[in-house]
């Protein structure tokens, strides 16, 4: 395994903070603003895309930009991890601006200029958190990322985002605050370092028991993004943001940020053997599994939906967060490979119920009876995002089901394969009656009316197919992304 | 020993401008400011080379008049007061040009005084930075604190010359109480001169007397610095005067004392006499963070932008003095990096608020409705300073902070800690309450009362001039650079002077 | 009980000062009139001032103005030896010098403070000023 220096991760990073001036620039039009964002995410992607043959080669990028304090510097460093998470983050940016142009241009909304801006930052702060060598950079962008989605999320400007902003910041930028930072400063006052090893940073004897439950408790609770329970109402509320940011940031990018911070802490900062040495998995993995059940249960209950796609989101990232925290390669992998089929799954699900709103204006459930003839392939697309978040053949959320519960059975837990296979169930139950609504049931009400609903524009169509599409494909070929994760777990 | 005559430049040149400008404001108005701005640039200069000369070949020592001490006035420059020299005579230079459309607004007949007064402030503040003699600090203090109180009551008609005169009041009693320790220390020791009397204080370690000298030069610095529970005389003062007053005493005053009472500490007491035979600083580790605390929950009741800013100065204060009394390198280091920091940070602050009040005419969070919109380069300024004091990296606030907390693991205070955090949390809402306002709540109403009665008033608003929003955007550049280079701020300045003063654990 | 009284005689000028400043400081708080309150300041300086004064003080010394020291070759300066405690030491109460031009500059600030405060209220009582302010 070699280390190879090389800018190109700066690059990476800072390619959507670069064109965030030519976005200003070009505001007054539309389509050279657009077509600017396109480029910086196909730049992007394509970039993420060259480090990829030397990542599965085994070997590691890294590049050291300044010293901060002693032992602790603003570095990057691409590991099979963080290459994984930005594969994810880098190509759903661009379906996601395709989706955005859709969403935004037919709904007429204003600042739109500042939305783009703002989703080019808050990607900005995404890779570079899959790409921080060390705990600190990892802060820093993690920070910028809650500061910088919060005019996203309020971007409506109106008293109910006002008071979902507040909600938002106050557990986001509150919890990184309160918790994270205190945390991660006691690790570096007891070790000196904060650089990610799959060893973890403390020596044997380093740390007692209370001491670093307390400080494990810190960073799974402080990574609010995460959502792990009671830290995941500020999920709800951000669904007054318009859709493409639901879809992007709190499907993939602001939570899997959270998550991957976690796993981050868990497999590189205490190391697996630590944590096993202390049966401290176990505290982790408990408190996934309430969050996993909990919030399935709530989920069924909301009529709303993309309220019910957030609760289901919040109990989706613990299966994430249980699935490493059992501590087990199995389980690991399986917690891990989730990140990209949930990814892939979710989003699809979140474009459907934009596009259901910009065709319809309907936000409840309960208004979408029979409208599965009307558009056939959002509805389509969402049986699909349906299936790959309950974990059902043939899409890829399979795979993270069933590697997950193989590690609960290597692990010996066996609570948690009742969990799993429960929740599972829950899943199911709260999808499915969506999809047989629409497809065979009639609301007399609307029968009469002389509208006609039809589908949502193309390009509000076009991304929902293609990450459909991907939810399929993954399916079948895996592969790419479990070597990635083999290759950073070294198993 | 280096021959250099800058030291002696770094002071006298803003003292002949005063002399000059204020001969001239009888004659040709107009001279005034051109005097003045050559004044503080070559102060500026000095500064810039001092620091250079410094870090190249080490503590400059220049003898006033060429008397050598301890009986004649030392001026000793070594990196710490190089450092601050240079902040603060830039903070003045920069204020300087950004204040001048407000201040032709704002007091036009009186501009030769205001001048005048403006610059003999910033000369005293130099040299109290700069001097090596304890009864030449004091006198330079009250150079400073006397046209502090003159600039301050130049501000609002009805309020600012009584917040001025209890700020006398207060003031007179905290330079008397300096000076009576100062007295005490002469008794023992014979000299004034900083580094002897460390020399002779070696031996008196015990004496009561000193004891006494050390807690009225302490009391005296904490009542001018506005340490908690003495600071009653600060949001006032700072809030009623006007605002290109404030933004020159308000990063500066306050900030300077804590210095002067670090290099009180370290150079003059000496890191053994505080922290091994006095055990004070437990005690005074807790009132600091009693400051954070107070001075956060202070601000979170006020509706006046001034007087939130001017609470967080209060809170800020407790941050530095309690990592300086945490007794370890590492809570020095943060205290006197967010010396440098919290300088910029508050400078930043006021100047956004001076944009603000120029346009607005005054600084009521009601009125900053919609001023996203408005006056865009402005709000960001105040983002960019607000995610400082709140401590977001990569902004210069964080790492201070980072310094302060490490230290207060490493000593063992978790209230300190704990404070810090508090502190920051109240500083998240404190901001984000004054963004939300204006950020929401703007286009609806604004739209339609802007049809109607309220036209010229509120669609005139426009952003500040081009020469304020330079020195914002400058300033604000600041936050982001002393926050990537902080580390070499501390391996090159802070780690060398703390080993120069044997401030090793 | 001697002893006491014995310790305060022989420091009585520090008693004397702390006494004075007192007196200043009370002034200064309780006071309601504004130049009432100066005036407390101004005695609050002054006690530190005589608190100089007193400290370059010794018994039985001279003021130190030493004779032919200067210039005069014929009758033999370098042959004089002085004692340090023949004479008081000078130097207090030339720093007092400056010590008094700072508090008279302070006072001065002071009273014009509060002639703009008369101009603005005519009133310089403090209570009635501030009930001034709570009305706006």
């Amino acid at each position: 395994m070699d280390y190879i220096t090389s800018i190109k991760p700066l690059l990476t990073v800072l390619v959507s903070l670069a064109v965030i001036p030519f976005l200003i620039v070009t505001s007054k039009k539309p389509n050279i603003r657009e077509s600017c964002t396109f480029i910086a995410g196909g730049v992007k992607f394509l970039l993420v895309l060259s480090m990829l043959p030397a990542i599965l080669a085994g070997n590691k990028i890294v590049f050291n930009m300044f010293e901060i304090a002693s032992g602790v510097s603003i570095a990057f460093k691409v590991d099979g991890l963080g290459m994984l998470f930005a594969i994810v983050a880098s190509s759903l940016w661009i379906v996601t601006s395709m989706y955005s142009i859709g969403y935004m241009r037919t709904l007429n909304e204003h600042g739109q200029t500042r939305y783009y801006c703002f989703f080019a930052l808050a990607i900005f702060a995404t890779i570079g958190v899959a790409f921080s060598a060390n705990l600190l950079t990892l802060y820093l962008f993690y920070e910028i990322l809650s500061l910088a989605t919060y005019p996203l999320v309020t971007h409506h400007q109106d008293k109910k985002s006002r008071i979902s902003g507040r909600r938002y910041l106050i557990f986001i930028l509150g919890t990184s605050i309160a918790l994270v930072l205190p945390a991660m400063l006691y690790c570096y006052h007891i070790t000196g370092t904060l650089d990610f090893s799959i060893h973890g940073i403390f020596a044997s004897g380093q740390i007692s028991k209370p001491a670093l439950t307390v400080v494990l408790l810190m960073f799974v609770f402080g990574f609010a993004k995460a959502g792990l329970m009671p830290f995941h109402s500020w999920l709800p509320a951000a669904m007054v943001a318009p859709t493409p940011v639901s879809a992007l940031l709190h499907a993939v990018a602001v939570v899997k940020v959270g998550v991957f911070s976690i796993v981050r802490v868990i497999v590189c900062i205490f190391g697996i053997d630590l944590l096993a040495s202390f049966n401290l998995g176990v505290v982790v993995a408990s408190l996934a599994s309430i969050t996993i059940i909990v919030s399935s249960c709530i989920a069924m209950s909301q009529d709303e939906l993309k309220r019910r796609l957030a609760f289901s989101t919040v109990s989706q990232l613990s299966y994430i967060i249980l699935g490493v925290a059992l501590l087990t390669p199995q389980g690991q992998l399986g917690g891990i490979i989730h990140i990209v089929m949930h990814a892939f799954g979710k989003i699809t699900l979140f474009f459907c119920a934009g596009a259901i709103f910009v065709a319809t204006g309907k936000k409840y459930i309960s208004q979408m009876k029979g409208l599965g003839k009307q558009m056939p392939i959002t509805f389509a697309a969402f049986f699909i995002g349906a299936l790959g978040v309950i974990g059902l053949p043939p899409t890829g959320g399979f795979f993270s089901k069933w590697f997950i519960l193989i590690g609960t059975i290597e692990s010996t837990q066996k609570l948690f394969l009742i969990v799993l296979l429960l929740s599972s169930f829950l899943n199911a139950f709260y999808f499915l009656p969506i999809i047989y609504q629409a497809f065979f049931s009639k609301d007399e009400k609307e029968q009469n009316l002389p509208v006609q609903i039809k589908e949502a524009p193309l390009f509000c169509v076009i991304p929902i197919v293609i990450t459909a599409i991907i939810s399929v494909i993954l399916f079948f070929t895996p592969n790419v992304f479990i070597n990635l994760i083999k290759i950073a777990l070294g198993i | 020993m280096i021959k250099t005559f800058y030291p002696a430049l770094l002071v006298i040149a803003p003292l002949l401008a005063a002399l000059l400008c204020s001969g001239f404001s009888w004659i040709q108005k107009k001279f005034c400011y051109p005097i003045v701005l050559v004044g503080l640039a070559i102060s500026l200069f000095s500064a810039f080379k001092l620091l250079m000369i410094v870090l190249t070949s080490g503590t400059i020592q220049y003898r006033m008049a060429g008397w050598a001490p301890p009986f004649g006035i030392e001026y000793r420059i070594d990196l710490l007061n190089a450092v601050v020299l240079l902040i603060v005579s830039a903070i003045a230079l920069i204020n300087l040009v950004a204040s001048h459309k407000s201040v032709l607004q704002d007091m036009k007949e009186k501009l030769g005084a205001f001048y005048s007064v403006y610059v003999l402030f910033v000369t005293g503040l130099l040299g109290v930075v700069a001097t090596g003699d304890l009864f030449n600090l004091y006198v330079l203090l009250e150079i400073t604190s006397l046209t502090s109180y003159a600039l301050i009551a130049m501000g609002d008609p009805d309020r600012s010359p009584i917040a001025s005169l209890n700020y006398l009041f207060i003031g007179v009693i905290g330079a008397s109480f300096y000076l009576l320790g100062v007295g005490y220390l002469y008794i023992m020791t014979g000299s004034l001169n900083m580094i002897n009397v460390a020399d002779i204080l070696q031996n008196l370690h015990g004496s009561s007397a000193v004891l006494i000298g050390f807690i009225f030069c302490m009391l005296g610095l904490w009542i001018k610095m506005a340490l908690f529970p003495l600071h009653i005389w600060l949001p006032n003062a700072y809030s009623y005067t006007s605002i290109s007053v404030g933004r020159l005493i308000a990063p500066l005053m306050t900030k300077i004392m804590v210095y002067v009472m670090i290099r009180l500490m370290l150079n003059v007491f000496g890191f053994n006499y505080i922290f091994e035979t006095l055990e004070l600083s437990k005690v005074v580790v807790w009132i600091a963070s009693i400051a954070i605390i107070a001075g956060g929950v202070m601000a979170l009741a006020q509706k006046n932008v001034k007087k939130i800013f001017a609470y967080i100065i209060v809170s800020e204060i407790g941050y530095m003095v309690g990592g300086a009394w945490l007794g370890n390198q590492t809570g020095m280091t943060g205290s006197i990096l967010h010396i440098i920091n919290d300088a910029v940070m508050t400078f930043a602050l006021f100047l956004v608020v001076g944009n603000i009040t120029f346009c607005l005419k005054n600084a009521h969070l009601n009125n900053f409705k919609g001023l996203f919109s408005k006056m865009p380069w402005t709000m960001a300024g105040l983002v960019l300073a607000g995610f400082s004091i709140i401590g977001v990296p990569p902004t210069c606030g964080f790492f201070s902070k980072w310094y302060l907390i490490l230290g207060g693991i490493e000593a063992g205070a978790y209230h300190f800690v704990g404070a810090l955090i508090i502190s920051s949390l109240i500083c998240a809402i404190l901001f984000f309450k004054i963004f939300e306002i204006s950020f929401f709540e703007s286009s609806i109403q604004n739209k339609q009362q802007n049809e109607h009665k309220n036209h010229d008033k509120i669609a005139g608003i426009t952003e500040a001039p081009v020469s304020m929003l330079i020195s914002l955007g400058l300033t604000s550049a600041t936050l982001i650079i002393l926050g990537v280079y902080s580390d070499s701020i501390v391996k090159n300045i802070i780690t060398p002077f703390l080993t120069q003063y044997k401030m090793v654990i | 009980m001697t002893d006491f009284f014995i310790g305060i005689m022989t420091k009585y000028n520090y008693w004397l000062y702390i006494i004075l400043m007192m007196i200043g400081l009370y002034a200064m708080i309780v006071k309601n009139n504004l130049i009432k309150k100066i005036v407390g300041m101004n005695i609050f300086q002054t006690a530190i001032i005589l608190f100089y004064i007193s400290i370059g003080y010794k018994t039985n010394a001279t003021i130190p103005i030493i004779k032919n020291a200067h210039g005069d070759h014929g009758t033999g300066a370098h042959k004089l030896i002085i004692h340090a405690a023949d004479y008081i030491n000078p130097l207090p109460h030339v720093l007092m010098l400056t010590a008094i031009v700072v508090s008279v500059a302070t006072f001065g600030v002071a009273l014009a403070l509060s002639v703009k405060i008369y101009q603005r209220y005519q009133t310089l009582e403090e209570d009635e000023i501030r009930m001034r302010l709570r009305e706006k």
